[in-house]
This record gives structure tokens, sequence and C-alpha cells, in this order.
């Protein structure tokens, strides 16, 4: 599913919204049968955990941390064991098995961004957002990262929800909501939702139970 | 989740675990911080360890320190009472041991002089049985067998001891073994340094009063004695038997009894010596048992420490402060990491420990960092106070007390660190994809920042506690410091008041600009005004009072001009002395005559009325504790003022004399003539030092009966005079009427001024050789030693500011930091708009000049109090401010405010307008 719309038409109001990072001042957020408002911050930290994932526009990784420390971030605080070892698999899985404790500011903007899914996927997210991945990357390197997303999104089988500018990027999603002046004017399934046979609502239809109410 | 081989295990260890990897790269930033505690760790540790050393030594070597199991005294004498009592206490299996010190000239006999007959009264027992007959000093040239010596002359202290001294230890001779000498025949055993100034060597002879002794060996080490002790004046052994051959202790003298018993393994001493108590009472004589001086030695000791640990604890404070803005600065760095790490699913919890963490493990490095140097300083302070020190120090670690500094160092740390990571709770993961949203402002009371507040203020209080000596200054110090960090606060929101409404359009731009960072959103005066002026006030109330304590010694140093003191001498030898002084074309400054007598009653009520005897009251007073004891009973207005025991029974060596010296000063009454006689009191009238005269508990009229040596002499008190007796002149407690005592018996101490050492040593060498018995010591030398002395404490002053000023650094660097992102994003800002370098140097400059300033004149200010307050209650010394010096201390302290702040600033210059863009 892609959001899109032009500055300030509330793309990352809503994407806050919809990850718990924010609390609305009217209505609910439902993520996977939850409701975001009725949790406290901590609960919602504790759902991100273990059912969001994120990938940000500027990378985001932690500087001080090398690749595979940063993939194994969310495992640890979770206290899990292995966590190492599925970080490894994954960043092997994204191409980066050779660049496994190089640190942030030692990796290319795509290899970066390559980390950031990586850690995305690592707890095996139900739903992950991507706010403008490819952003900051040039035309080359972005398509790669978004062929890569959607290779990680069949193999998982995580709803990905997508902001972007680029419209051609946002066609390859099965379901396109378009923001102006904080509303939505439109939602539609793309061709390539038509093509695998799948309605809009079945994939983030939860998310969005009611996309006019805002 | 089903994540492959996950299983949940303790998720602490694995937050620790992160905390440890994320610390990576600003590991260093924040240890520098955390360096803000480790110059007070170390000052801690230092102190603690070395008076726990001392205190260990003191335990080790306490008998060989008093003597014996038991040490007895008598300031009079002893007595025919006292000499049965031992010779019982011998009889009954008790090891018993004397020793009597005096000072005396000892003179080389030059060799081939032939050794003369022992004069022929030398089996009179003359210091055992002082009788009030003075034993007239023979004039006879032919009687004076040191005038035939020759050589050279020193004043030496004798110290004659019995049989089984020393009771515990041995006393270490060169060469080896020729103690037991000391006991066979007439030899003395001397300090190496009178062999040099006699310039003679072991089997030489030289001459003590009438008697001669052949050197035997030369001292290397005599259990419980100071090498210090030698300072004042070589010691020279020779056994208690031969004293009387010397003549030497006449009526008069000052020589020092002191007696030591060895009791059986086991015995409990306290026990023993209440069982002899009656005996002991009845001969006048005092005893302590080893314990007794024991305690009292190393509650001395640990009074010291406990002071010198609020410097200490005070660093440590700084320190909490530093670590406080510092670790500030850091949080605001950790904004997006912490924003990410909520995205991906951490709890505020979380974080807080993960970053919790960190800081107590960079607390924990610095904090043993400042252990390490402590217990280096330790190391070093045996060798530099060996002299000073009454005994070996065995250098050790102190595990206790690096446990106590660091764990100290860790509590503070984090304690002042937790104040400003609270505020990672509060970034909200939402940060992560926008920048400049505002955390929420909390609503209500936040209870974890008081809790924080209050563990601080606990923290400080139960310090203070621990180390102050009486509560009155755990509130002194724990109040103090919160009033100073009060006004530093209050002068810090002035400031920006003043800021805020003083700015004008016609100040040059630059100006303008420095001055309204003082109080935009965002700005560091606070944080810059409170490290700097605590930082300042502690510096300079460091100074101030090492300064006053400084300038006493210099006084001493400086006031006489004399330096040739002659004393002891007798009252028909005086007029020979000093025509033997103007001889050698010598000025005599001061003839001070000196009447020895005791308090027989004051108002009619004798000694014994107003002071039924009482153990702990025989004892001398030591110094501070008795200052302390006496501010004490001050402070318990319900308690009658009782006369101390000490002041009623002690021996006075008062003067006469109708004028007042200039180291005294009229505190009460009329100088002596002022007053007319009363009909009914006597007309003789005497003038009392300020403190005795609290200790006699006696006010102005009061009646005191004096004895003088069997003749009772009735005087008023009219008036007190305050006495600085730091100055090296004879000073006395009672100064009476010449009229009043000029018949008395009295001997006399003569103050002559030679400025050639050649002069003075023959000068010298011609008293002690008509006149064996008047002892001569040249002032220059003492001078000399103390003016050695002073520049050492000077030399420890200077190291002390050095380490204080050490101590503002990092602190100072950690407070400029806490906003130096923002100073650096701005000026880079202001480069893209086209601000060259200078301009923005400038308006640092005037940013830094302006907190510099207030903050190092508020501390100033502040410390002024502060010393005060220090030399006041703790000295009990008076305080002179030394505004110059204090001034000069503000100024450096500004400069190195602007310093730091233009070294933070080189970011900006360094960095170009579009990284900072690009980071925005």
């Amino acid at each position: 599913m892609a959001i899109v719309g032009p500055s300030g038409s509330g793309k990352t109001t809503l994407l806050g919204l919809l990850a718990g990072l924010d609390t609305p001042t009217r209505g609910a957020v439902l993520l996977d049968n939850a409701d975001l408002t009725a949790m406290t911050e901590d609960q919602r930290a504790q759902l991100r955990g273990e059912k969001v994932g994120f990938v940000f526009q500027s990378f985001q990784l932690i500087p001080t941390l090398t690749a595979i420390e940063n993939v194994q971030v969310p495992l640890e605080l979770r206290g899990e064991s292995g966590a190492s070892a599925r970080a490894r698999q994954l960043l092997e899985r994204v191409g980066l098995g050779d660049r496994l404790d190089h640190f942030p500011s030692q990796l290319s903007g795509g290899e970066q961004q390559r980390v950031a899914i990586a850690r995305a996927f690592v707890n095996q997210p139900r739903i992950l957002f991507a706010d403008e991945p490819t952003g900051n990357l040039d035309g080359t390197t972005g398509a790669r990262i978004v062929a890569l997303l959607e290779e990680l999104n069949r193999e998982s089988g995580s709803t990905v929800v997508l902001v972007t500018h680029d419209l051609s990027l946002a066609e390859r999603a099965q379901r396109v909501i378009r923001l102006a002046d904080g509303a939505v004017v439109e939602d539609r399934a793309t061709e390539q939702a038509q093509a695998n046979g799948a309605t809009p609502a079945d994939e983030a239809g939860d998310v969005l139970g009611a996309p006019g109410a805002r | 989740m089903n994540t492959p081989g996950s299983s949940p295990r303790r998720p602490f260890a694995s937050l620790v675990s992160l905390a440890w990897r994320e610390s990576r790269s600003t590991r260093r930033r924040l240890l520098l911080y955390m360096s803000s505690i480790s110059l007070g760790v170390a000052a801690l540790v230092a102190i603690d360890s070395f008076a726990a050393n001392i205190n260990r030594s003191v335990r080790a070597q306490s008998r060989a320190l008093v003597g014996g199991d038991v040490s007895f005294s008598a300031r009079q004498g002893w007595t025919k009472e006292s000499d049965a009592l031992f010779d019982s206490l011998a009889k009954a299996g008790v090891a018993m041991a004397r020793q009597t010190s005096f000072a005396s000239m000892a003179t080389a006999v030059v060799p081939g002089t032939p050794l003369p007959a022992p004069p022929g009264d030398s089996t009179a027992a003359m210091p055992a049985s002082p009788t009030l007959s003075a034993v007239t000093a023979p004039n006879a040239d032919s009687l004076s067998p040191v005038r035939n010596a020759g050589g050279l002359t020193r004043l030496a202290q004798i110290r004659a001891v019995t049989e089984r001294y020393p009771l515990y230890g041995e006393v270490l001779t060169e060469p080896a073994g020729r103690w037991t000498l000391l006991q066979q025949r007439p030899v003395a055993i001397v300090d190496p340094a009178l062999l040099i100034a006699l310039d003679v060597s072991v089997g030489d002879t030289i001459a003590l009063g009438y008697a001669r002794f052949e050197v035997a060996a030369s001292l290397v080490s005599v259990p419980g004695d100071p090498g210090m002790a030698a300072a004042i004046g070589p010691r020279l052994y020779i056994a208690d038997k031969y004293v009387a051959s010397t003549k030497l202790l006449s009526f008069g003298s000052r020589a020092d009894n002191e007696a030591f018993a060895r009791l059986s393994p086991g015995t409990d001493a306290a026990k023993w010596l209440s069982s002899i108590r009656p005996q002991l009472d009845s001969a006048r004589v005092r005893a302590r048992t080893v314990s007794e001086s024991e305690s009292s030695l190393t509650e001395s000791i640990d009074q010291l420490a406990n002071f010198l640990g609020i410097v200490g604890i005070v660093a440590l404070l700084l320190g909490g402060v530093g670590v406080a803005s510092g670790v500030n600065a850091w949080v605001a760095r950790k904004i997006d990491i912490v924003a990410v790490l909520r995205c991906v699913g951490a709890t505020s919890r979380q974080v807080l420990l993960i970053y919790a963490t960190q800081a107590a493990l960079m607390g924990l490095i610095g904090a043993t960092l400042g252990a390490a140097i402590g217990v280096g300083i330790q190391l070093l302070l045996p060798g530099a106070l060996h002299d000073v020190l009454p005994l070996d120090v065995q250098v050790q670690l102190e595990p206790v007390a690096i446990a106590t500094g660091i764990g100290l160092g860790v509590w503070i740390a984090l304690a002042f660190a937790l104040r400003p990571l609270l505020a990672l709770r509060r970034i909200s993961p939402l940060q992560a994809i926008r920048r400049n949203v505002n955390p929420p402002r909390g609503k209500g009371i936040d209870w974890a920042t008081w809790t924080v507040n209050i563990l601080i203020v606990l923290t400080v209080v139960a310090i203070s506690a621990t180390r102050a000596n009486a509560p009155r200054d755990v509130i002194g110090f724990s109040g103090g410091i919160a009033a100073v960090l009060v006004l530093l606060l209050l002068s810090a929101a002035l400031l920006s008041r003043v800021a805020r409404f003083s700015v004008r359009p016609s100040w040059p731009y630059v100006v303008r600009q420095g001055v309204a960072n003082l109080y935009r959103p965002a700005n560091q005066t606070r944080s810059v005004v409170l490290s700097l002026g605590f930082g300042a006030f502690l510096v300079t109330t460091l100074y101030l009072v090492q300064g006053n304590l400084l300038a006493q010694l210099r006084i001493t140093e400086e006031a006489s001009r004399g330096n040739l003191i002659f004393f002891d001498v007798q009252d028909d030898q005086s007029l020979g002395v000093d025509s033997i002084v103007k001889a050698a074309a010598l000025p005599v400054l001061q003839r001070t005559p000196i009447v020895t007598m005791r308090i027989a009653a004051i108002n009619g009520k004798s000694v014994a009325e107003l002071a039924p005897p009482r153990s702990s009251d025989t004892l001398p007073p030591e110094g501070g504790a008795n200052a302390r004891q006496r501010r004490r009973e001050e402070a318990n207005p319900n308690e009658p003022r009782r006369p101390s025991g000490w002041a009623l029974r002690r021996e006075y060596r008062s003067t006469f004399r109708d004028t007042l010296f200039s180291a005294e000063k009229l505190a009460g009454g009329k100088w002596f003539g002022e007053i007319p006689a009363l009909a009914g009191k006597p007309a003789d009238e005497v003038s009392l030092e300020t403190d005795i005269a609290e200790g006699l508990g006696v006010s102005l009229g009061d009646l005191i009966t004096w004895d003088v040596q069997g003749v009772k002499v009735p005087t008023r008190v009219t008036s007190f005079r305050e006495v600085n007796w730091a100055r090296f002149e004879p000073n006395f407690y009672a100064v009476f009427q010449t009229k009043t005592l000029l018949a008395a018996p009295k001997t006399y101490v003569l103050l002559a001024a030679s400025d050639d050492a050649r002069a003075t040593a023959q000068v010298q060498s011609a008293v002690v050789r008509r006149y064996p018995n008047v002892a001569s010591i040249d002032l220059s030398l003492v001078r000399k030693t103390v003016g050695e002395i002073s520049r050492r404490a000077s030399l420890a002053i200077r190291f002390l500011a050095l380490f204080a000023l050490a101590m503002g650094v990092p602190v100072l660097f950690s407070a400029v930091a806490a906003t130096r992102r923002e100073r650096v994003r701005e000026g880079v800002l202001l480069k893209t708009l086209g601000a060259t370098r200078a301009q923005i140097g400038r308006i640092l400059v005037s940013e830094y000049t302006v907190l510099g300033v207030l903050g190092s004149l508020t501390g100033l200010v502040l410390s002024f109090g502060g010393a005060w307050a220090i030399m006041t209650y703790v000295f009990d010394r008076p305080f002179t401010a030394a505004t110059m010096q204090a001034l000069a201390i503000a100024a450096a302290m500004t400069l190195l405010a602007v310093g730091i702040g233009m070294l933070s600033g080189r970011d900006v210059f360094k960095e170009t307008a579009m990284a900072a863009l690009r980071e925005s």
C-alpha cells in the first residue's frame, strides 16, 4: 500500500498515527486488532517491537553501532537470544554479508538503507512502514531498494505501508491512497493488485478502517 | 516471536551489552564529563587512605610512641612520694623507665684538653628534689670546666634516661649496639646533626654544664621520636644518673619529667591504673594509658582527615555539577538515536536503563581513575611529610578508603547524571521521522525528577553528617552549599532578565547578538554561571583560607626583630650575660624577667575548692581539641561557667612590666594605674590573657591570690589582653606590675640582635663558657626552619589552588558543551548569511565574557563569606580578605571561560555551511 500526496498533505502525520508514534486527538487506530489509542506509550513501544518495522528516508541507523548490531537492536530490546545469527542471516539476505561489522558512516546510502530494511524485517513484523525509503537515494539505488522491499514483502507476508512522492513507485503497490490538505482524496487498487487478484481491503483495509473520518 | 533459535533470556544483560556497544563513539566524550569527579575522588582517596595508614601505624607503634603501657608525668618534677611510688611499682614487678628532657648548650671539648674531675657535689639528686632555695650558679672561673673546653657550642635537647629505657622498641645507633654503654659510663649518644654542628666525631668529648661525656655513638632512630624533633635542637642522650653532675637543672629550669611502665602481658592498663589512682593523686603524678594516648592521637588525625575530606567532597559535588551539565549536552546528541530506539520498540524504561548504565560505567571508570591518582598521592605523602610525622607510616593500600572513594564517585556521578537523563524518557518516537517535534511537557509533578532532587540533597546531607564533627557543622556545610547554589541560580536568573531589558539597538551587532544569547531559548546562562560560580567559589575559598593561615606563619617569621635568645638566665647572671653581649657590640633588645607561680585562690576560694581533682582535668589540653572543647562549653549557656582544672593547677611563668608589648592588645579593662584601688581590695594589679581568663572563669575586678614560691600575693584583675602567640617573643598569660614582683625570685630571658653568624656563635660560646646553665638559641636557624616549613606550605597551597583550578576545567567544559551544538548550528547559519569568522568570534567573546565575569564575581563574593566562616568557626582565627589575589583568580576564571567558549566554538569556524544545512 502506498500513501501519496504533496508536501504538507499529512502523509507523515498519518504514518505517525498508524505506527502508534503519535496519538490522534479523535478516533481510534487499530493495529492487528489492537487499539493503539487505548495503550500507554510503553505498551505501544512493545507492540512496535513485536509487530511493526520501520524504514526511514534518512535511514536512521544508530551511528555508534555496526551494521549487524543495528539489525540486532529490536531483538535485544526484547531480550531474545540468537539475535546475532538472525541478524547475520538477514544481512546476507540483503546482500551485505561481507559488511557486517561496518559502521553506518562506512556504508553508502544504498547499503545503509539495506541495513535499515534488514532491521525492519528482523522481528518478522506484521506491518512495515516505509517513509520515503528512496527519497535520499539516486534512481538506480532507489530501484534496487524497492526491489528488495518487494522481495522481502513477498517472502515474509508482511504488509508494507509506503509513503512516497514517487508516483511510479506508488503504482507498484496494490493500493494507493492519495492525501491532500489532511484528507484522503483517493483510495484505489492499482493494476498490480488486480494482476494479483487481491482487493484493496484485503490487506491494509483494517489499517484504514475509516479513511474519510479525518 | 518465533525467531529461529530464539528463547527468552535475561533482558537486563542484553540491555547492558547494548548499552556498552551503543556508547562506542561517544564513550570518550562521556568519560570526559565523568572525569569531572575524578579529582574529587582522588582527593578523598588520598586523604582517607593516608589517615588510615597513619592510624594503622599509630596502633601498631603506639607503645613505642607513648613509651610504655602507661606513661606518667609531673609538671613540677618528681617528688619523694612519686619516687617511692615508682620504687614500689618496680618491686611489684612492673618494668619502669624514666626520661628527663631539657634544653642546654653542648660544647665540643678540644682534643687534648684534660678531662676535669667531676664537681664535688655531683651526688646531689637535683632533678628529683627541687627546693625553693635556688641553686646559686657558680661564678668563679675555677669552677667552670666548660671554660676550658674551647670548642664550638650548640643548643641541644638533653634526654636523660634510666636503665630500662626504652621499654618498647629499640634505639638504633651507629656504630650499632652502643646504646647499653650509656648506663655503664658517662657517654652521650647524639643526633648526627650535633656531631656536625660541634665538629666532633664518635670518640670525642663534649661538655654539658659541669660534666664531660664521651660521644659513644650517633643516633639512627629512637622509637616514637619524630625526626622533626631534631629541627628544634639535636637530641643528646645521657644516663639519668649523670644529670646531677652537669649541675644544669636548677630551680626554675624547664624540664619535662616522664616515666613509663610496661605491664605484664594481658594486664588491663586502665584497671591497673585505677588501682593506684589514690597514690598517683597524692604524689601529683598524671598518668594515661596507651589506649588513651592512642585514641586522642587517632582522633585528632581523624578530625584533620575529616576536614580535608570536606574539601574532597566539595570537589566531588562540583564534579557532580560538571557531570550534570556534560550529560545534558550528551543527551542532546542522543535524541535521534533514542527516537529510533523507541520506534523499534524500546520502552522509556529501557532507554533510561541503557543510558544510565552507560553513565554508571563511565562514572566507574572516572572514579577508578580518580582513585588511582589518589593512591599515587597517598604513596607520595609519607615521603613529603617524613620529617614532620612522629612515626614511620606504613604505606599500604586501604581498600575501605578506595572503595568509599569509588563508591561515592559513582553515586554522585550517577545521581547528577540522572537529572538530565530523565529527559530521555520524554523523547517521542515521532522525532525519528520529524525533526523539531517538541516532546510533550509532563503534566503535574514529575515524581522521578523530584526523587532524584531529593536523592541529591540527601546525599549531601549524609556525606556531611559522616564527615562533620558536630551537628552544627552538618547544618553549616549543607546549608552553606545550598545557599551558594541558590544565590548563583538567582544571579543567573537576574543576569538573563537584565540582559533582556538592557539590550539596545544602538549596540554593535555582535555585542547585541552575544548578550541576547544570554536570555534566548536554550541559553546556557544558568549552567555556566552555576558551574563557573561554584568553581570560582571553591577555588577562591580554598585560596583565601590557605592564604590566611600562611599569613599567620609569615607574621611569626617576620615580627621579632631579635634573633638571639638567652634563657634560664639566673637573677645574678643577668647583668653578666648582658655585659658579654654588649661587649660583642650586639644590642640587647629585651630583658624579660620570669617568675614561676601557681594560683592559690580566686576570690577567696582555694583551688581545691574550685576544682576537686578529676583525672581528666589533670591532662594537659591538646591544641585544637581544647579549643573545640571550649566552644562546646560556650555553646551550652545553661551550664554555669566552671574554671578548668588545668588552668587552675598549672604552673604560671609570669612577668612584670608596666607597658604593653606590640604583640598584645588590650581587650578589656584598663592598663595598670588607670583604675583606682578600692578599699578592701588589694592594690596590686594583674593583666590576664583573654583565653586563660576564660579558662579560669574570672572577670574584671576579680581577686586572684598567687602562690609565688611560697609567698601569697593577692592581686585584682584589672585588664584582659589579646596576645598573638605566633610571634617568637616571650608572651605571658599573666603580667604583673613591676612593684609587685620585683623582689620575687626570678630568671631572665634576654633577647639580642645579631645578623652575623660568626658573632652570634662567639657570643653564644662566651656566655655558655661563663654560665653553663644558660641556654641560648639562634632564632635565625629556627627562622630558616620555619621559612622552610612555610615555603613547603605555600607550595602545598599552590598545589591545592592548581588542583582546584584543574577541577574547574572539566566542569566548565561540560557546562559549555551543554549548548555547544546550538552555538555551532547557529554560528554556521550566520556564516551562510554572510557573517565573517571575526564577527562570530566577537559574538562568542561578548557572550562568554559576560558569563565569565558574572559567574566568577558571584563566586568571589560568596567565597569571602565561605572563607570567613571557615576561619572563624573551624580555625578560630581572624579573617583578612586578600581582595587583589581573589580578583586575580576571578580574572583567570573569566579568561578560562572565554577560552573554553572559543575552543568549543572552533567547529563553527571549521564547518562549512553546507554540512550544517544538510544535518538539519
